[in-house]
């Protein structure tokens, strides 16, 4: 069967251009936000088609070219947009073949190709690609069947080809927020405070004269937006807009709704897995809870978003996830037809899932619409980021064993309350917008937020019978979407945390006890080899902790051993990781993906919490959003298991979930007590140190 | 009202019309073209704006245009644009430290001047120097590494 990025867009030409500067171009829909995945199908379309790398010119992300390939999300642009590169370049290059054959009266399978150019034998034919492009119909369908290059010939896939997208970036270039169209004006909005907020006065008077230059004040509604073609103006207004605006804000938040347990006191909608069971009375059982906090994504650089309406057309630049969902929203909410609207992806800083990207661009596209004409370029301010953007939701997680009389769980029930994962509903400023009161809701499919949370909920172990019951809170305190890994940090923070509880309780090692319930041989593997690495056998009194997982059951397998120092706070000493990931693409770039995987979940474990009160997001800067810093980050060591047989898998989010059962367990491992809540503050290790 | 503010950037006399309250990053970026000091938080929190004002070390989100009349800037591009470029630049490069890359401008900068002032850090000395910055990615390991390299370089015999 065909990729589902091929089964929208078969035909070859939407994919592979051969352009009169003698390179290849490569268009594809997935895009760049500095996970490498521009480098990465380079280097396939490279191989497939006997390139350099250097000859590919990739483009991403724009709706009048690239091909629909939704949301690049969920650590699967190598397995979609990389099989279906595969497949285009390898049919393109069999019919390039196929008429040099023609021309020069052979057969096909006497011709190669060289960076390009093609030979017959070791001889040169005088043909290339380029030469042939006018001849050879790209105009087709991609043919399922397009012979594809044995692995063992692969000369640029498996190599560490450096960044194509890294230069520009170290030399003061290369992101939507470097674009300055002639003609810009800098727009600043003046955010709604909740959803159901109305603005009751706006001194427009103090706003001009607090900007200190000339400036268009916009309101429509409750949406407010200031305009000057000085960026310092437009800033000024903005706070001073803020500083006047009296709201009528009904939202009241209490000190409990900052805090995952509170999802168990609200309504849900549920949904099952597997054959959840509570253990019967009698029978040898154990339970705990795990919690995690609200989560930011916390991007260095706050969303930008620029757009531009002239001739009843509309044009945004977006550092989306998903250029072409983003502009059928951006369509619907705007009230335009999708053909009028056309969205160019451009980079931003690492958004590690859904940001305030999208809303930014919708900001930018309300404001040009009703402002024709100029480019508008709206940029949210940290705190905006921060206090709007959608943040990853609280979880509980309750997990429930049936211990066989060997000690191995002959059940695993694992019950979880969740926030929405995967929220791309309705755009941040509708809300703001006249009749959105009456508006009726705009609700994504509730089978998108249920697949987040149970992420990695099934077991990752041979267990014979397991069980997983999802309560979906859908009406969270603040504005929640899809975090990096969704339900898979806190699903293997909480699994591997209860696995080394179930040793302890056996009177067995953690590793050779997870050895013990596994016998794939790959993951068998990459715990054995993360056990080498780290010296398991030879702690001689370092606290090591052990998680492991194989990303979403059928991915990647990720094993990490932390070694931490624990005592008032933690600290983070030593992270080893070994990995099976298939096929490697960029051993180098795979290594930099799961590397950054685990040291943002170290952050998250050990310092990150969203902060609520009365009225919102209360952790707004940098002061109030701790992250770790480079004096706290432990070296990191990672080895790739070789496994060209077997199928690429995703990388990006596979590392942070194994990551935090590993601190997790070096932390109980220190301190000789078990903390089962996110982060690991000072005031959570007391809580727990004094509970024991 | 707007003033004409003078300065140096890069060896490069330059004068400007704007307010003295406008920030210097507005300046850079939008009066004189410089994007390599980037917007991360406004607050001198995050360093992805650092520049180099008369020999230290300011984040220009948070810096005044007024109070850098006549003074001697120094930005990212001077390093990545200098002929023959910084040691750090292909040493990032070789280390692929980064991975969205927007933290590294400011770091960057950080860097060589921790250089200037000490051919012979230790790592530890890096990390403390570079502490300001923050790093989302998790890519601190690759920047510490890349920061030793070039060390090691200017510290070899030319």
């Amino acid at each position: 069967m065909l990729p589902p990025s091929l089964q929208k867009t078969p035909s070859l030409a939407r994919w592979v251009s051969f352009r009169p500067d003698r390179k290849v171009g490569l268009n594809v829909g997935k895009v760049e936000f500095g996970q490498g995945v521009a480098t990465a199908l380079t280097q396939i379309a490279a191989e497939e088609l006997d390139l350099a790398p250097e000859q590919v010119a990739i483009t991403f992300g724009d709706t009048e070219r690239a091909p629909d390939e939704g949301l690049t999300v969920g650590s699967m642009s190598i397995e979609v947009s990389g099989a279906s590169v595969r497949l285009v370049c390898a049919d393109v290059r069999r019919r390039f073949l196929g008429v040099a054959a023609e021309r020069l009266g052979c057969q096909a399978g006497d011709l190669g190709v060289d960076e390009g150019a093609i030979r017959r034998g070791r001889q040169s034919t005088g043909l290339d690609y380029w030469a042939l492009a006018d001849a050879v119909d790209l105009d087709a369908p991609v043919a399922e069947d397009a012979p594809l290059k044995d692995p063992a010939a692969y000369r640029v896939v498996g190599r560490s080809t450096p960044r194509i997208d890294l230069p520009s970036k170290l030399a003061g270039g290369g992101f939507i927020t470097d674009l300055r169209p002639a003609g810009l004006l800098h727009a600043r909005v003046l955010r709604q405070p909740s959803p159901a907020a109305r603005l009751q006065r706006l001194d427009e008077a103090a706003i001009r004269s607090a900007a200190r230059g000339e400036v268009d004040i916009l309101r429509d509604g409750d949406f407010v937006a200031v305009l000057a073609a000085s960026e310092s103006a437009a800033e000024r207004a903005v706070a001073a807009a803020e500083a006047v605006a009296v709201w009528d804000d009904p939202r009241r938040i209490s000190p409990e709704q900052q805090e995952a347990p509170w999802l168990r006191s609200q309504p849900t909608e549920d949904n099952v897995l597997g054959e959840p069971q509570a253990p019967a009375q009698g029978v040898r059982q154990h339970r705990a809870t795990y919690a995690k906090p609200y989560i930011s994504h916390a991007s260095m650089g706050p969303s930008v978003g620029l757009a531009q309406y002239a001739a009843g057309r509309l044009t945004v630049w977006s550092h989306t996830q998903g250029p072409y969902p983003l502009r059928d929203r951006i369509a619907r909410a705007a009230g335009l037809a999708a053909e009028q609207v056309t969205l160019r992806h451009a980079q931003g800083s690492g958004c590690y899932g859904h940001n305030g990207a999208d809303d930014a661009a919708f900001d930018a596209a309300l404001i040009a619409l009703r402002r024709p004409g100029p480019p508008i370029r709206v940029q949210w301010r940290r705190e905006d980021e921060f206090g709007f953007e959608p943040v990853g939701t609280a979880m509980i997680v309750e997990l429930a064993a049936e211990l066989d009389e060997a000690g191995r769980p002959a059940s695993w029930t694992c019950e979880i309350w969740s926030g929405p994962h995967g929220n791309r509903g309705r755009l941040l400023a509708e809300t703001a917008l006249p009749g959105a009161a009456e508006a009726p809701p705009v609700r994504p499919p509730s089978n998108r937020m249920f697949s987040g949370a149970v992420r990695n909920a099934p077991p990752s172990y041979d267990i014979p019978r397991w069980g997983v019951i999802d309560h979906l809170v859908r009406e969270t305190p603040v504005y929640c979407s899809s975090l990096r890994t969704l339900g898979a940090l806190q699903n293997v923070f909480a699994a591997e945390g209860f696995v080394d509880e179930l040793a302890a309780l056996a009177g067995e090692d953690p590793l050779a006890y997870r050895l013990s319930l596994t016998s794939d041989p790959r993951a068998r593997a990459v715990i054995e080899t993360a056990a080498e690495m780290a010296g398991w056998a030879r702690r001689d009194g370092r606290a090591l902790g052990i998680g492991y997982a194989r990303y979403k059951n059928t991915g990647a397998y990720i094993a990490v051993i932390a070694q931490v120092e624990a005592a008032e706070s933690v600290r983070l000493k030593r992270i080893w990781c070994a990995g099976d990931i298939g096929l490697v693409i960029n051993p180098d770039g795979a290594r930099n993906q799961i590397e950054g995987g685990i040291l943002m979940a170290a952050s998250w474990c050990l310092k990150e919490q969203v902060r609520f009160d009365e009225r919102g997001i209360a952790s707004r800067t940098f002061g109030d959003y701790p992250m770790l810093r480079f004096s706290e980050v432990p070296p990191v060591e990672v080895r790739l298991i070789e496994q060209a047989d077997a199928a690429s898998v995703g990388i990006g989010e596979a590392s942070s979930g194994p990551a935090a059962g590993a601190i997790g367990n070096a932390v109980a491992a220190a301190l000789g007590v078990r903390v089962r809540e996110l982060p690991f503050t000072r005031e959570r290790l007391a809580s727990a140190i004094l509970a024991a | 009202m707007p003033a004409s503010i003078a300065f140096t950037v890069n060896g490069r006399p330059v004068e400007v019309s704007a307010e003295p309250e406008d920030t210097l990053l507005d300046l850079l970026r939008n009066h004189l073209g410089l994007t390599g000091a980037r917007f991360g938080c406004g607050a001198g929190q995050c360093g992805a704006c650092a520049v180099i004002v008369d020999g230290e070390l300011k984040a220009a989100c948070h810096t005044e245009a007024g109070a850098i009349a006549g003074a001697k800037l120094t930005t990212v591009e001077a390093l990545s644009a200098s002929s023959p470029p910084h040691p750090l630049i292909a040493a990032f490069l070789e280390k692929q430290a980064g991975q969205c890359g927007f933290c590294l401008n400011g770091i960057l900068v950080s860097a060589s001047l921790l250089l200037e002032r000490n051919r012979e850090p230790s790592r530890a000395e890096i990390a403390e120097a570079l502490d300001w910055h923050l790093c989302r990615c998790g890519a601190h390991n690759r920047i510490l590494n890349a920061v030793e390299l070039a060390a090691s370089r200017l510290k070899e015999p030319a």
